[in-house]
């Protein structure tokens, strides 16, 4: 135990390296820590806002895709029984016009039947004329005899 | 003893324990001292030329490490030595916010550096006790101690700067009649004056005694602890050498647990005596 001038030069050397730490060591270490925890604080925050911007997105993807399916949904039933009606309306146009076409071939045929009559029994009564004109050796004159031909024609 | 090839264990653990000491001597003025005798005979007018190496050696490379790290400083993603630096004085600063809840510039780097100082001074206590003495011995040196913290000049030269701010804290923030309060105005106090004038002395006894002591064990306490264990060290050196290591090894292992206890314990005592300063009772 033997005290002397060591305890001042002690504390004089203690003295410097305490304000060296002051002034040198301390503030900028302090300072960067500082720094560092805003970032982390700042890189925190920015993390939760990403994730609940994400939720967000996901949501609205999630309405999105519900809505599209509802209206995919939608087109199909729409095309479905528009295909349905055409088929229908086709179905119904066909149908008539078959019905159509015969009875245009119909009205041909008893046309036709009723042209074929006529011809027919014009050429009966002219056979009918000749017939009888050879018949009686003369001259039956179609005009004069007109009356008596048209009835025959009638009663064929 | 260096004359001495083979001393006597007592003559060993003297020659130990003496530091290199450069004073006025009575009769052979300025001059290094060869014996513990000479060096007494300096009395206050001496210097532990060892101790004061060591220390001013050791804080120096104290600053130069913290100030490497300071300079390169980044808030960004920290390299190893950074982390390693970052560490000790997160520690450091923690334990300051913990105790100490004033605002003060000085606290944290004064805590830092007593840490870490106190510490790396301790640290010199697991160097071979032998080593260096021998080696200074072969270029010409006497005496040398290299563990500062076993020189109770050290400690108490720490514990006494401390000291100082505590006063000068007590003083700037409660103002002079403040701090003579805290002295004279309790434990004991009563409404009444008459007795609260009768108390004065015995408050004072009891403060002035509680306040001296603070700076003593401070210091004592540092150079106790290490000096025990420098001791015990010598004391293992005495062995043969083929035995020492069956008590040096656990002596050393114990010892890094007491060097950072130690310097521990001074940080923390010293932000509480300036916690206790910047606080009103």
């Amino acid at each position: 135990m033997n005290l002397n001038l060591t305890l001042l030069g002690q504390m004089i050397s203690f003295a410097i390296f305490v304000l060296f730490c002051m002034k040198y060591v301390w503030p900028p270490i302090m300072a960067a820590l500082e720094e560092r925890q805003n970032k982390i604080a700042q890189g925190l925050a920015d993390a939760e806002q990403g994730a609940q911007r994400r939720e967000e997105a996901e949501a609205e993807i999630d309405q999105m895709l519900t809505d599209a399916k509802a209206q995919a949904a939608d087109i199909v039933a729409q095309a479905q029984k528009r295909g349905n009606e055409i088929i229908e309306e086709s179905k119904t146009g066909a149908r008539s016009e078959g019905e159509r076409l015969k009875l245009a071939a119909q009205a041909d045929i008893e046309q036709e039947v009723v042209q074929a009559r006529e011809s027919l029994r014009q050429q009966v009564g002219n056979i009918a004329v000749s017939g009888a004109s050879k018949i009686l050796g003369q001259e039956i004159s179609p005009d004069s005899h007109a009356k008596i031909i048209d009835e025959l024609v009638e009663q064929i | 003893m260096a004359s001495n090839p083979n001393p006597t264990p007592t003559e060993y653990i003297q020659h130990h324990l003496q530091n290199l000491v450069l004073g006025i001597h009575p009769e052979n003025g300025l001059s290094f001292a060869h014996s513990s005798e000479e060096a007494a005979a300096m009395g206050f007018w001496a210097l532990h030329i060892d101790s004061l190496m060591w220390a001013i050696g050791l804080g120096a490379l104290f600053c130069w490490l913290f100030k490497k790290a300071a300079d390169n400083v980044t808030s960004g993603v920290p390299g190893k030595f950074q982390n390693f630096i970052e560490t000790i004085v997160e520690f450091v600063q923690g334990s300051v916010k913990e105790t100490f809840h004033g605002k003060s510039e000085l606290v944290g780097p004064l805590a830092l550096t007593i840490f870490v100082w106190v510490f790396l001074m301790n640290l010199m206590d697991l160097v071979p006790v032998d080593l260096v003495p021998r080696l200074f011995a072969a270029i010409g040196i006497e005496y040398q101690k290299i563990v500062p913290t076993t020189d109770v000049n050290m400690t108490l030269g720490l514990s006494f700067s401390v000291f100082f701010l505590m006063i000068y804290y007590s003083i700037k923030i409660k103002g002079i009649g403040g701090f003579l309060g805290e002295l004279t105005l309790q434990p004991f106090s009563s409404a009444n004056p008459i007795i609260k004038v009768l108390f004065i002395p015995i408050n004072l006894l009891l403060e002035g005694v509680g306040l001296i002591a603070k700076p003593i064990s401070l210091g004592l306490r540092l150079f106790g602890n290490l000096y025990a264990g420098e001791l015990i060290f010598i004391l293992i050196a005495l062995l043969p050498w083929y035995l020492q290591w069956t008590l040096s090894v656990p002596w050393a292992i114990f010892h890094i647990l007491v060097i950072v206890l130690q310097a521990f314990i001074f940080m923390m005592l010293t932000i509480v005596y300036m916690s206790m300063a910047h606080e009103h009772h």
